[in-house]
This record gives C-alpha cells, structure tokens and sequence, in this order.
C-alpha cells in the first residue's frame, strides 16, 4: 500500500521534472503577484510590512489553485486515472501520494521562496521563519482541499474558473490562520497558537479531504 | 417491501411525489402569506419603539429570519445529499438543487438589510465581522453549488458531484465561522457585537418568530414548486409524465 504511494509520488514528481515549465510558472505566477502590490499601493516599508503576511498568503493561496487544474488532467487525458482507479489498492492512499505529489513541485518552491519576498517587503528574522512554518503547515492544506475541487470539475467545460469558486470559500480558514501567525508575531503576541490551529486543519485535511477526493473521481470516471 | 407498514421510499419516486408536491406547495403559499402579512404587521405596528435604535431595527424583523433561514436550508441540502449518496435515490439531488436558490437569496437577503441596517446604526455599509464575513462566505458556497450543478450536463453526475461539494461545505462552515470569529476578535476588541440589545421585548421576539415561521413556509413552498419544474424537466421521456401531460394538452 505504502509502495504504491510512494511510486505514485516518484511517478509524479519525475514527469513534473520532466516538463519543467510546469513547475515554474505557478511560481513565476506567485513573485509577480507578491510583486504588484508594492507597486499599486506604493513603496513605504511601514504599510508594505502591514500587509506583508496578508498579501504573501494570498500569492500563495491563488498560485496552489492555479497549479490544481494539473492534478488530475493529464492521467484523465492519457488514461492512467482510470488504471489508478482499477489499481487493487484503496484509492484514498493513491489520493494522498498524488496531492503529496502536486504538493512537493507546486506548493514547496513558494515555501522556499517567501522568505525572499518577505525580505522585499521588510519583515524581521523572526517573522520570517513565522511565516515560512505556516506556510509549510498550511500549503499542504491548499492541496488537499484543492483536490477535491479538481477532481468535482475534472473534465469540465469551465473547470478553471469553476475550481476557484468551489475552492476558495474553502481555503478561508487557512488563509486567516496563515496570515494571523505572522501578524500575531509582529504584534508581539507569538504566533504559536495559531500555527497550532494550522497544523490541526493539516490533520484533520489528511483524514478527511481523500476519501471525498476519491469518492468524486470515480463520479467523474462513471 | 409488502408486508411492512409503512413504505418509507414511497415519495423517494419522482413519479409519486410530484403529485404530492402539488399539494402541499397552495398549502404552504397560504401559511407563507399569512404568517408574514401577520409578522409585517406586527413588525410595523405592534412592536413597539427600541429605546436605543428607534424604528430602525424593525429591520432585524427580516434580516434575522433570513439568516436563520439562509443557514438552516445549507444544512437541509447537505442533508438530503447525504441520503441522496447513502440511498442513491434521485429525488435527493433534486430537493437540494430546488433548494440552492432559495437558499442563497436569504443569504443575499440577509447581507443586504443587515447592510441597510449597519448604515444607521454603525455609520458604515458593511463591517468585517465574524458574523458578516461567514455569511458571505456561506453566499459564496450557494454560488459555487449552482455553478458546479450547472456546468455538468450528466445530470447524475452533476447530482452525486454536487452533493459532495455539499457535504464538504458543510464540514467546512463550523470552521469558517470559528476561524473567522478568532480572526475578528484577535483584532478589533471592540465591535459592536449583534447581541449588545438588551434583554429582548415579547412582542418583538414573537413577531420575529412569526416571521421566520413564514419564511420557512415560503422556503417550503418556493422548493415544492420548483421541484415539480425539475421533475418535469428530468423525466422528460417517463410515461408518466407523457400520460399526465397528454391529459392537459
């Protein structure tokens, strides 16, 4: 069971590698976002370290939905959904290897590349590694929340607007748990409860979210 | 299935509950019409003056059944989705999706004289406040179930798709509205909260009792009606309903 997991995500993150594009333009797409808004609301490092938190965890939240159209719509094309779905073991295990899979290409690079950003947009040391953990424990929420969205409008004639109405009334909570970390650790007030709150969703997103995950592609795949 | 008392699947048929439907819908119409003409004229005329918000809060008489209402409907839609995917019957998906519309107007409704009632009471539109923001939120789910509902044209996997996503929302609006209630006090102390008022007039709470009786009987009524529109639609190719249609025609 395990094996087949783990060859599902070796499976995923080769071909990932292989089209490298892919890759990139979910994080190219995040840098500019995180980039535009010094621009439209103007350079003085006291707003932009307000609104740093905020602005980051959005960034993030937009470029993971962006990626999720890719999670599934490539093994739906060529076939090998179908084989995944026949595959003797549970299909909410090759679920979680797939999500751990879209998450090591789309959601580690913006993880690494925050604290970059946040460097832009003048956030302490301190802040910084704040912000870098409730990314870690919060993007792979987006995944798997996400998921379920991809695999609900998989086929679909407007899937990709489709999937941000569906999954971004969803992604809420994480956002607001996020972004409260970091400002929680500005204010001085520690941001610990809330990475606490995150690392919860995590758990509760792991047990939950792949069994409906699993129960809407084989809808999809009637 | 003979022997047993009761047949509890006997309206889970389209074919037998479209006639009942019938008849409930003009029974609930008349509850509807008269319990809020009773409600508004009670809200107008009976309940008297607040001492602190004068005649301004008669909006709450609307506004807090609506939200009441807004919410109760999401959790009846994921409600009959679950026995919808338990069951597989098909009348399930067609009662959530009859009741979406209704749904997400009182959402919209709420939103809008909670608005009309911040403006002189708050001096603003609108206010990030936990209740507020959740009830957007809660709008927002409405839409993206008609949206997703409405761009598959596989009617039962439009049916099973939908009742998953509703299902999944309504694990999901406990933790919206938590997170959004830790969100907002962690940063304003201080707003003004929605249970401030204080202790309630009877007249005022059973006017506003009235009126959500109401709007559940209109609730009931507007989803009867338009899911006799969705059984028609759907089982267009039934003889039942070419039998019943021949008879009008």
């Amino acid at each position: 069971m395990l094996e087949a997991l783990l060859w599902i995500v070796r499976r995923d993150v080769t071909i990932a590698l292989r089209r490298r594009t892919d890759v990139f333009t979910t994080l190219i797409f995040f840098l500019i976002v995180v980039s535009l808004f010094p621009l439209g609301i103007g350079p003085e490092l006291d707003t932009l370290r307000l609104i740093a938190p905020g602005v980051v965890w959005v960034g993030a939240l937009l470029a993971s939905m962006l990626a999720l159209e890719q999670l599934f719509l490539a093994d739906h094309r060529d076939g090998t959904l179908e084989q995944i779905l026949l595959a003797p073991q549970p299909l909410p295990v090759l679920v979680i290897g797939k999500v751990i899979a879209h998450w090591l290409i789309t959601g580690l690079p913006l993880v690494i590349m925050a604290p970059v950003l946040g460097l832009q947009y003048d956030l302490s040391a301190e802040a910084l590694s704040v912000m870098v953990w409730s990314l870690l424990l919060g993007t792979p929420t987006l995944s798997l929340l996400g998921a379920i969205g991809a695999a609900l409008t998989l086929g679909l004639r407007s899937g990709g607007v489709l999937v941000a109405l569906l999954v971004l009334p969803l992604y809420i909570p994480v956002l607001i748990f996020g972004a409260g970390a970091v400002e929680a650790t500005t204010s001085g007030l520690g941001g610990g409860a809330h990475l606490s709150m995150l690392g919860a969703i995590l758990l509760v997103a792991i047990l939950g979210t792949p069994l409906a995950t699993a129960a809407a592609l084989r809808i999809a795949n009637e | 299935m003979q022997n047993r008392l009761i047949n509890w699947f006997k309206f889970s048929s389209p074919a037998t509950f479209y006639p009942l439907a019938g008849r409930l819908a003009p029974i609930f119409w008349v509850l509807a019409i008269v319990l809020i003409g009773i409600g508004l004229y009670m809200s107008f005329f009976v309940a008297p003056v607040d001492y602190k918000q004068g005649d301004g809060y008669r909006i709450i008489f609307i506004h807090v059944p609506a939200s009441w209402m807004s919410m109760f409907i999401y959790i009846v839609m994921a409600g009959w989705s679950a026995i919808g995917l338990i069951f597989n019957t098909r009348l399930s998906a067609m009662m959530a999706q009859a009741l979406a519309p209704t749904g997400a107007m009182f959402a919209f409704v709420s939103l809008w004289t909670g608005s009309f009632w911040g403006k002189p009471m708050w001096g603003t539109w609108w206010v990030w406040d936990a209740r507020i923001t959740s009830e957007l939120i809660l709008l927002f789910l409405y839409l993206g179930y008609m949206a997703l509902v409405g761009a598959i044209d596989d009617r039962r996997r439009a049916d099973r798709a939908g009742a998953i996503l509703l299902l999944v929302g309504v694990v999901n609006v406990p933790i919206i509205y938590f997170s959004v209630k830790w969100w907002n006090t962690l940063h304003q102390g201080a707003t003004i909260k929605m249970n401030g008022q204080t202790s309630m007039d009877e007249t005022m709470l059973q006017t506003m009792l009235i009126m959500a009786l109401g709007f559940w009987a209109y609730s009931i009524a507007a989803a009867m009606v338009r899911v006799r529109a969705i059984i028609l639609e759907r089982e267009m190719g039934a003889t039942w309903v070419r039998e019943l249609i021949g008879d009008r025609a």
